[in-house]
């Protein structure tokens, strides 16, 4: 581990440098708000951006992704016969991901990359990337990461941690891939003044005012939680649309879905959602989650239950506040998530 | 990185139709590479994912036994649209197969007890392939006393017909079929509910004696009382859940019932498992 | 505006000890500036919770749907209008309501608020006339009618049309405003253009739903975007798929919205969603002289024929 200092002068040259031996993706405002695009040649970051409206997951799982394809006619004599898709593995450099974000992808991991199973369209793309984190000196009201086992200087899923501090960038080299990469943008200076990264990690992290419970989640029964009184209220002002789980970095959920055209085909995999009731339909038309209130409660009990039982890893968000920004109707995981962790089925009184 | 989202491509070999109402059908699968059989080696009680090119998958238990080899078979309900476009496929048409899929019965745990098969309607295919895994001459010795209730509607609704009438004759498993009516006067086997025939016809329980349960939610509901007032244990009851799948190796999301997926952790659980889980499936 | 407020929750507080209702569905306080959220309230101790400010642009209709117990809804008046529709059509029995009527002056737009001030903004403190909007160091003052949504700056029915009291008197309507404006624009344009203009509007769309979701128009129990049997859409991000969403979905609501702007309002990635909707009123209007909710005694143009139709296509 290596701190370097890149004068924000030299920092151009850098990009246009890495671009030679990388895809190079970061935030750009378009129309309102900053999404991550693939940088063209001269086309730069916006390192003074927030954060993005939505989460950065599409880069390592797009909402739609062709798995395989396939022809039906049947005059060639691979008819009916799935094909890999030739996927893009070029390396890529992600500039500029908030830790949140970047920490998100780890936490995905866990389900992409299992013991029994590996899915490989998310592995190639994930390992494709060089993630390049910049540290949030200026945290939004809504985030509270540093209680749901992040923060804004979080380094675990970062290649390379920058800080901004005013003319230049710190550059903290975490992994090889890092190193790497900061050899191919030329950025090859040490910082003489290190040590000031972790008073302004500090700083940052005292901006953040709003927090989460968590540490009574794992002790609780999930039936106790499961038949809280408490969820016909917390559902009640859901609309039960997609917007929380698809602006989240932790949601992973997905569909997988035959296209054809004329006597070709696709199969693809697209988001899928929780909150949406086909979701988990049989067949038969029996909806084991038929009640918006099921569908919510689905929700707060994966990333905070079922989750945490599971991977014994923490809670499956990282705290980057989308939800709670996005959701039309205000429906808040810091409170959800504080009346899980306080519940206690032996003193509920619930309400006649 | 193999993808386990790559079916197997298989050829339909033959079709049965089961049941008067001709709504299930069974559907004989010869791999065209003889290779990705071996590759398939499963247990009973595992399902796998029917892939048909262009209209998409559906999870379906494996009804042939691994002691049968050269194909693999599935009975499949028309329900869906998936399987309404599978049964009107043809003897000779090409799709996929992915799998082996889930966990099976627990045939380590089971090996040298008393097994009582009970099951209804068309939630019998694994229950067959469980039955014919035991019956094979390598695999008899390997268990005590073999007691099925199966129950279906009517006499047209029951599966596998044929092969009940002759495990019937056999005197190494003991066959309870029943069926909630019956119109034809020859019929000689039992007529009444699942429950009711399991309370007369189940053996007692024992450290022993494991039930494997598999059929419709009302069937469950009520045998399962049954059971607890025979008196066996929770952890001795094993069912076979159900619900909607996509990847059908735990990662889609959907068909978790708590934190177990039904696809991967599932679809075997004991009853004694699922009493802390919330009941969605 | 606080007036509003009191009158709420005393019209609450003796219907629910009185009674005569099972529920009074309203707003509480939400956790964000600029955010309530939609509440019941079941018993009387819990009536302080209700809200109401410049930020109740949830429409309350959408809560009604086919629920069975005595609802006492506080409804603005597109949330009337939207109520009136789902009496015609038998979403909500009248006599299982009582409808806290308020005359509404306008919401304020939070999207174009959070787009110029950003996501770090702290607090917006409403006075009735102003906003005060605080950020990280600093203070600045907006004009409530600036900074309203676009359709209640629009807007020429305020006022409840189906109520059982008011929480406050009557407001002028708006005359003079221009509701088509932005309709009439996009008519103006040449096919090109116009296929660049939609093809631009949708691309953020993320097919969350939310839109569909928030409108008290979209119940029906299987979505034609949700069938299987036939599918009649794709669900990948083609596109084709997505504008069939929104243009049919629009044709759905066609004489049958009310404007209020929910849809646009829960969108998490900033569409006009009510341009759609926007040129369909229109043509109600003009070729129909409807507006959708007004009274209970007419059914929607759509959904009824008359003898004396001014067209001929159906003779």
């Amino acid at each position: 581990m290596k701190v370097f200092t890149i004068d924000k002068k030299e920092w151009a040259l850098g990009i246009e440098k890495a671009k030679s031996a990388y895809q190079v993706l970061g935030p750009v405002k378009e129309k309102e708000w900053h999404c991550f695009k693939a940088l063209g040649k001269d086309e730069q970051p916006d390192m003074t951006y927030t954060n993005t409206r939505l989460s950065p997951k599409f880069l390592v799982q797009p909402q739609t992704e062709p798995m395989f394809t396939y022809t039906l006619d049947e005059s060639r004599p691979d008819h009916h016969i799935l094909k890999e898709v030739q996927e893009d593995v070029c390396p890529k450099a992600v500039i500029g991901i908030r830790p949140c974000d970047a920490a998100a992808f780890l936490l995905v991991k866990r389900n992409f990359d299992a013991p029994q199973y590996q899915d490989p369209y998310w592995l190639k793309a994930y390992n494709s990337m060089t993630f390049v984190g910049l540290a949030c000196n200026d945290p939004c009201p809504t985030c509270f990461c540093t209680s749901a086992g992040c923060g804004p200087f979080h380094e675990a899923g970062l290649d390379v941690l920058l800080v901004d501090s005013g003319d230049r960038f710190l550059a903290k080299s975490l992994t090889d891939k890092g190193i790497a990469l900061l050899a191919a943008a030329g950025w090859n200076s040490l910082a003489d003044d290190a040590g000031k990264i972790e008073a302004m990690k500090q700083a940052a992290e005292s901006r953040i005012a709003s927090r989460i419970s968590t540490d009574r989640l794992k002790a609780k029964e999930t039936t106790h939680i499961y038949d809280a009184p408490f969820w016909e209220d917390t559902a009640f002002s859901c609309i039960n649309c997609g917007t929380c789980t698809y602006s989240c970095p932790t949601c992973w959920c997905f569909d997988i879905q035959d296209e054809n055209r004329g006597n070709t085909g696709v199969r693809l995999r697209n988001w899928d959602s929780c909150m949406f009731p086909l979701f988990t339909m049989h067949g038969t038309g029996h909806n084991p989650r038929g009640a918006k209130m099921q569908r919510v409660r689905q929700r707060f009990m994966h990333k905070l239950k079922y989750y945490v039982d599971k991977y014994d890893n923490g809670i499956q968000c990282v705290g980057c506040g989308r939800c709670i920004r996005l959701c039309p109707v205000n429906i808040d995981i810091r409170k959800v998530c504080n009346q899980m962790n306080d519940y206690d089925p032996a003193a509920c009184v619930c309400p006649a | 990185m193999q993808n386990p989202y790559m079916p197997y491509p298989v050829r339909i070999d033959e079709i049965i139709t089961e049941t008067e109402d001709k709504n299930l059908k069974t559907f004989k699968f010869v791999f065209l590479d003889p290779e990705d059989e071996e590759k398939f080696a499963y247990k009973a009680g595992q399902f796998a994912e029917l892939s048909v090119t262009g209209k998409g998958e559906i999870p379906i238990g494996i009804a042939s036994s691994p002691t049968e080899k050269g194909f693999v078979k599935f009975t499949v309900n028309k329900v869906g649209l998936v399987s309404s476009f599978l049964h009107a496929m043809k003897v000779g048409d090409i799709m996929g197969l992915r799998g082996p899929l889930g966990n099976s019965y627990p045939w380590e745990a089971l090996e040298g007890k008393n097994v009582v098969i009970i099951g209804g309607g068309f939630a019998f295919t694994t229950l067959r392939s469980s039955i014919v895994y035991m019956l094979d001459p390598a695999n008899r010795s390997r268990f005590k006393d073999i007691n099925v209730i199966y129950g279906a509607r009517s006499p047209g609704m029951l599966l596998y017909r044929d092969e009940l009438a002759a495990w019937e004759r056999r005197d190494d498993i003991h066959m309870h079929i029943t069926v909630d009516a019956a119109n034809d006067p020859g019929w000689k086997y039992n007529v009444g509910f699942v429950p009711t025939i399991t309370e007369q016809k189940a053996p007692e329980a024992d450290a022993d004696t494991f039930a494997i349960i598999c059929g419709p939610p009302i069937m469950i509901k009520f045998t399962q009382p049954v059971l607890d007032k025979m008196g066996y244990a929770h952890d001795h009851i094993i069912m076979s859940l159900e619900n909607r799948m996509k990847c059908g190796i735990g990662m889609c999301g959907r068909c978790n019932v708590g934190k177990e997926f039904v696809c991967k952790d599932g679809p075997v659980f004991t009853l004694a498992q699922l009493t802390n889980m919330p009941k969605e499936y | 505006m606080s007036g509003y407020q009191d009158k709420i929750k005393e019209v609450a507080l003796r219907l629910l000890k009185d009674g005569s209702v099972d529920m009074v569905i309203g707003f509480r306080k939400g956790t964000l500036p600029m955010m309530n959220e939609p509440c019941f309230i079941r018993r009387p101790e819990d009536v302080h919770q209700l809200v109401w400010d410049s930020n109740c642009g949830i429409n309350l209709a959408n809560y009604l749907t086919d629920r069975k117990e005595k609802i006492a809804v506080v409804a603005k008046g597109c949330d009337s209008r939207n109520i009136v529709t789902h009496i015609i059509e038998n979403k909500i029995k009248r006599e299982n309501l009582h409808i806290i009527g308020v005359p509404c002056q306008g919401m304020v737009d939070k999207r174009r608020i959070i787009s110029e001030f950003g996501d770090t903004l702290l607090d917006v403190a409403d006075d009735g006339e102003n906003l005060k909007i605080k950020i990280h160091g600093s203070e600045k003052s907006l004009k409530k009618t600036d900074v309203l949504q676009s359709n209640c700056a629009a807007c020429i029915h305020r006022n409840p049309v189906l109520f059982d009291e008011l929480a406050g008197e009557l407001v002028p309507e708006q005359a003079g405003v221009d509701r088509y404006a932005e309709v009439n624009r996009v008519e103006a344009m040449s096919p090109q253009e116009k296929w660049q203009y939609f093809e631009d509007l949708l691309s953020p769309c993320i097919r969350c739903y939310a839109c569909r979701n928030a409108c008290p128009l979209c119940y029906c129990p299987t979505c034609f975007v949700d069938e299987s049997r036939p599918q009649w859409v794709g669900k990948s991000q083609d596109p084709i798929d997505i504008r069939t969403f929104h243009f049919l979905r629009a044709y759905h609501c066609a004489g049958r919205c009310t404007d209020c702007g929910a849809c646009e309002r829960a969108c998490p990635v900033g569409i006009k969603v009510r341009q759609f909707t926007s040129k369909l009123n229109k043509d109600a209007f003009e070729m129909f002289g409807w507006e959708a909710g007004m009274t209970l005694d007419e059914r929607p143009p759509l959904d009824t024929y008359k003898p004396n139709d001014p067209n001929d296509f159906i003779k």
